[in-house]
């Protein structure tokens, strides 16, 4: 009886415990405010408290930047890499926060920290390079609500067309080439939801009586047919990528001839010497907007602001553009990539007018609340359990 | 050792260790003390945790922030009831689990049945070594190995076109999974099977042999029935750790291939959905438990 | 009683599991000094680079001594906990018995990917933030049965004449156990501990969960994969990690696999 008495009492201060836990309800009006919005930012730097805890992609933080980093300011940096967007949101949300100092999410994480409270307002003003970056990146609307900036723009780049040259003589033009039956078998997509956005996009131009505007704002129709162009695109898919190692190695090996990738996949597998190239087809592409974003009860606030400074600098900006193949968005950084690779400037469109970034369609978090202010469109919890659905 | 009382030791008066002869005289006691701090490491830590998350699979998430809204509610259990897909994934992962089980039962028996009743004592050693040393070796890091021969131009198809053979091209689907799953879990179905067969004494197998049983009709009765304690702890380590991995589904498995764990996972690490990450696990709980009661039965804790 | 032919089929199978173990560990070696950082049939070329690049990595030293400092902190716990719980059960004939070995069980029988959710969830719920300690914490919790079943089954198959001469000799239970019941199951003790450091060494479900600003071994490889930059250096690591554990392994096999008490017919 002593066991089933022992497990009883576990089991009663569990519930009681739960049942006495905060609860959180949200309030799903329109006209939501950040809930750190009206925290005051830092007004200067101070000296640095010798240690910054750092969630970022891999190769964010890479050795070759940050060594000298750590020299000249003793902040030792510590970066736990994750693998998607989302795996940011909830290591921040994990522990109830308290050990990072800073993200570097991209625009389909920022939204859900901010309003999630997980990240608390940056002052611009600190940030040395910030009236040097591209106009589009000082305010987007990913990172800055009402004016508030809840982080610092970093890098951006497109979603590409990655092909094999072998395989496609011609290259392609069209992201029609990867839902056509006739490439089956050769098709590789990224392995997560935000991928429906590109099925959207290429449905917005290719059957233009759906009328998306937005491929991240679908109502249900538009949903289920995007749903729908991806469960046949499965069929000709052999694998979808989960990581940028997968796809390269897919690519290398010959289980995958094309699909979207990052154009990091493209100079790795260059660098290899294997037949590849990529295209932003006429349908134009997704994207990411990368942002540094300073966590509400950051330990090491003075470390995070001098890390800021210091990655929105033109040369480390180019170091990283350089590295993972992606575009800074301080515009003095063109000099310091042609430096290290000739034509890389122009290469990754460092040097593009601000109208060439309006044909990127950056990763955001889909809501309910679509532009026309309705209430119609699938969220992202949809999205996900769609994704399920189409992977099987 | 002196000896200083013959006779009726056991009541040590005169308290030399006065303490530590209550315990003697009362091993319930003792034994109450000792297992207090393990028991209560489990009832705190992880009861509570188990318990903790069974609660929240009743609750559900805001769908724009992803925080837990806790209201009592079993949508997340219709969800699962609901669509096919779920149930797809679940009799996916229960059948690789099983079938993989099945195969390294059937590799390791007569592998460990060498180690235990053939070989040398030296040869013994070596092979129970040879097989503790892959568990050294980065579970990620054999995976990735595995990739590289069952890729499309891997070592498998490049041996198999060498000696004039057709291309597998097993890489990226479920065969791929069956296989790599049975690569890795195999030393844990070795060990529990050799211990087993090891403590089968070897006076029954003679016995039987005298008494003109045939070789094989000794195996199938005497050794068999012997190990197989054995072999059903071995099977809850092969089940468990394929029925829970999500890993090696995302690594080598392909367009069709995900588990229950990959499921359970995106919905942790991607959309923050952890009510319906717990209802899914429920799934694997409730397999596990029934697994456990028939293992038990069998005799399988005694042989772990 | 095997006849000759049994023998040699036995044998060859022996072989072949045995080539199906190692092959891949083989890659493993042979890619550490490849020179392309993709994977692929035959290897490109050779190279020694990523050694140096290796040991000159500060994130790979870091990981690696947080692997060792978790594993050493858990399979202490591990053994404290599990040699009482096995000292406590061994002596006990109630029905709780059953009871208890299926609860030490469950850490490993039930999928990693749960106890590592359930974990987060109650450090979260508690507000304990994911450090070193929460990592120790779950990689202590499925090594207890680890440790448990070593000493359990070496107990079981001890002849408790022994303990009761010792006593009819006079001896309290302090010098029983030091004298007797220690050197009995010392080595199935010392097996008990190298398989949950092997657990704990190599663990990555738990740990993505419960392992906060830190990255253990397992967790680098699994960064180092992902992005696929600095591959090889995976293999490096691990070739290296298997290099220095051979010893240990086959001192532990002879421990307890060739070891005679195993030989001794069950004393039930």
């Amino acid at each position: 009886m002593k066991f089933g008495a022992v497990v009883a009492v576990a089991l009663a201060t569990g519930l009681m415990a739960t049942a006495c836990g905060s609860s959180n309800t949200s309030t799903g009006s329109k006209h939501r405010v950040p809930p750190t919005a009206s925290m005051k930012p830092l007004d200067k730097v101070g000296a640095g408290e010798g240690l910054l805890n750092l969630i970022a992609w891999e190769g964010y933080v890479d050795d070759s930047w940050k060594k000298s980093f750590e020299q000249t300011t003793g902040c030792q940096v510590h970066a736990q890499y994750a693998g998607s967007s989302d795996e940011m949101v909830s290591l921040m949300q994990s522990g109830g926060g308290g050990q990072w100092d800073m993200v570097s999410a991209s625009g389909d994480a920022d939204l859900r920290l901010i309003y999630g409270g997980d990240v608390k307002p940056m002052n611009e003003k600190l940030i040395t390079d910030w009236p040097n970056f591209q106009t589009y990146f000082k305010n987007p609307q990913y990172n800055t609500i009402d004016g508030i900036h809840y982080g610092i723009s970093l890098q951006w780049g497109p979603n590409v067309l990655l092909y094999n040259t072998n395989k496609f003589k011609i290259p392609p033009t069209s992201w029609s080439a990867v839902y056509d039956n006739s490439n089956k078998g050769l098709v590789t997509a990224y392995d997560y939801p935000i991928t429906i956005a590109d099925a959207a996009l290429y449905l917005s131009k290719s059957q233009p009586s759906l009328g998306i505007k937005d491929p991240y704002e679908l109502t249900k129709k538009q949903f289920d047919a995007t749903v729908a162009l991806l469960m046949q695109q499965r069929q000709l898919i052999k694998k979808y990528w989960p990581s940028a190692s997968e796809e390269i190695s897919m690519f290398q090996n010959g289980d995958a001839f094309i699909g979207a990738a990052w154009p990091y996949q493209t100079i790795q597998l260059k660098a290899a010497g294997a037949p590849v190239a990529d295209t932003i087809p006429s349908e134009g592409a997704t994207g990411w907007g990368d942002t540094w974003m300073l966590a509400t009860k950051a330990p090491h606030p003075n470390c995070a602001y001098l890390w800021t400074q210091y990655v929105s600098t033109a040369k480390v900006q180019a170091e990283q553009a350089l590295f993972f193949g992606e575009t800074p968005v301080n515009t003095k950084a063109c000099g310091e990539m042609e430096a290290l690779q000739a034509g890389s400037c122009a290469q990754y469109h460092a040097s593009e007018p601000g109208s060439y970034i309006d044909t990127i369609h950056f990763w955001k978090t889909p809501e309910t609340t679509c532009a026309d202010g309705s209430e119609n469109c699938i969220p992202y919890d949809q999205w996900v359990s769609a994704w399920t659905t189409i992977k099987g | 050792m002196a000896v200083k009382a013959v006779g009726r030791p056991r009541p040590k008066g005169g308290g030399a260790v006065p303490f530590a002869a209550v315990f003697w005289r009362l091993p319930w006691l003792r034994s109450l003390l000792l297992l207090t701090p393990p028991l209560a490491w489990f009832v705190v830590i992880y009861f509570a945790s188990l318990v903790l998350l069974l609660v929240t699979a009743f609750w559900t998430t805001d769908p724009f922030t992803t925080q837990i809204v806790q209201v009592w509610n079993t949508t997340n259990f219709e969800r699962i009831l609901n669509e096919p897909v779920y149930h797809d994934i679940v009799g996916r992962t229960v059948l690789l689990a099983a079938l993989v089980t099945l195969t390294d039962a059937v590799l390791a028996f007569p592998f460990a049945y060498y180690m235990a009743r053939v070989a040398s004592r030296r040869v013994q050693t070596l092979l129970f070594a040879a097989v503790l040393l892959p568990l050294w070796a980065s579970y990620l890091a054999r995976v990735y190995a595995w990739i590289l021969i069952l890729n499309h131009s891997g070592l498998l198809n490049w041996s198999l076109q060498s000696i004039g053979l057709p291309p597998a091209n097993i890489g990226y689907t479920n065969v791929a999974m069956w296989v790599v799953f049975s690569y890795i879990w195999l030393p844990f179905m070795i060990i529990p099977t050799y211990a087993a067969l090891e403590r089968v004494p070897e006076s029954l197998v003679e016995a039987s042999a005298d008494l003109g049983a045939r070789r094989w009709r000794t195996i199938r009765d005497i050794v068999l029935p012997l190990a197989l304690p054995g072999v059903v702890a071995g099977s809850i380590f092969t089940f468990s750790l394929t029925l829970g991995d999500y890993i090696t589904p995302l690594l080598v498995g392909g367009a069709g291939s995900t588990f229950i764990g990959n499921v359970v996972f995106s919905n942790i690490g991607i959309a923050n959905n952890i009510p319906f990450a717990a209802a899914l696990s429920t799934i694997p709980v409730a397999i596990m438990a029934v697994y456990l009661f028939i293992a038990q039965r069998l005799g399988a804790f005694e042989a772990l | 009683m095997e006849g000759l032919w049994t023998r040699w089929l036995l044998r060859t199978w022996v072989v072949l599991i045995l080539l199906f173990l190692f092959i891949p560990i083989l890659l493993i070696f042979l890619y550490a000094f490849n020179t392309s950082n993709i994977q692929s049939w035959p290897i490109p070329g050779l190279t020694l680079k990523w050694f140096s690049s290796t040991f000159d990595d500060a994130d790979v030293r870091t990981s690696l001594g947080l692997s060792l400092q978790v594993g050493l902190i858990a399979t202490a716990l591990a053994l404290v906990l599990g040699s009482f719980a096995a000292f406590a059960i061994h002596r006990m004939t109630w029905f709780g018995r059953e009871v208890v070995s299926l609860m030490f069980i469950l850490p490993l029988a039930l999928p990693g990917i749960i106890t590592g959710i359930s974990l987060k969830a109650f450090f979260s719920f508690d507000g304990v933030p994911l450090s070193l300690l929460t990592i120790v914490v779950g990689h202590t919790t499925f090594c207890i049965v680890v440790v448990y079943n070593n000493v359990l089954a070496r107990l079981r198959r001890t002849q408790g004449s022994l303990i009761e001469a010792a006593m009819d000799l006079g001896a309290n239970g302090f010098q029983v156990f030091r004298d007797i019941t220690l050197p009995l199951i010392s080595t199935s003790v010392v097996a008990g501990a190298m398989l949950a450091f092997a657990l704990s060494f190599d663990e990555v479900i738990v740990t993505t969960f419960t392992a906060g600003a830190q990255n253990t071994l397992p967790l680098w490889i699994f960064g180092a994969i992902r992005l696929g930059q600095r591959l090889p250096e995976v293999n490096v690591v691990v070739s290296f990690v298997i290099l220095v554990t051979i010893i240990p392994v086959v001192i532990a096999a002879r421990l307890t696999g060739g070891g005679g008490a195993a030989r001794v017919p069950a004393a039930r």
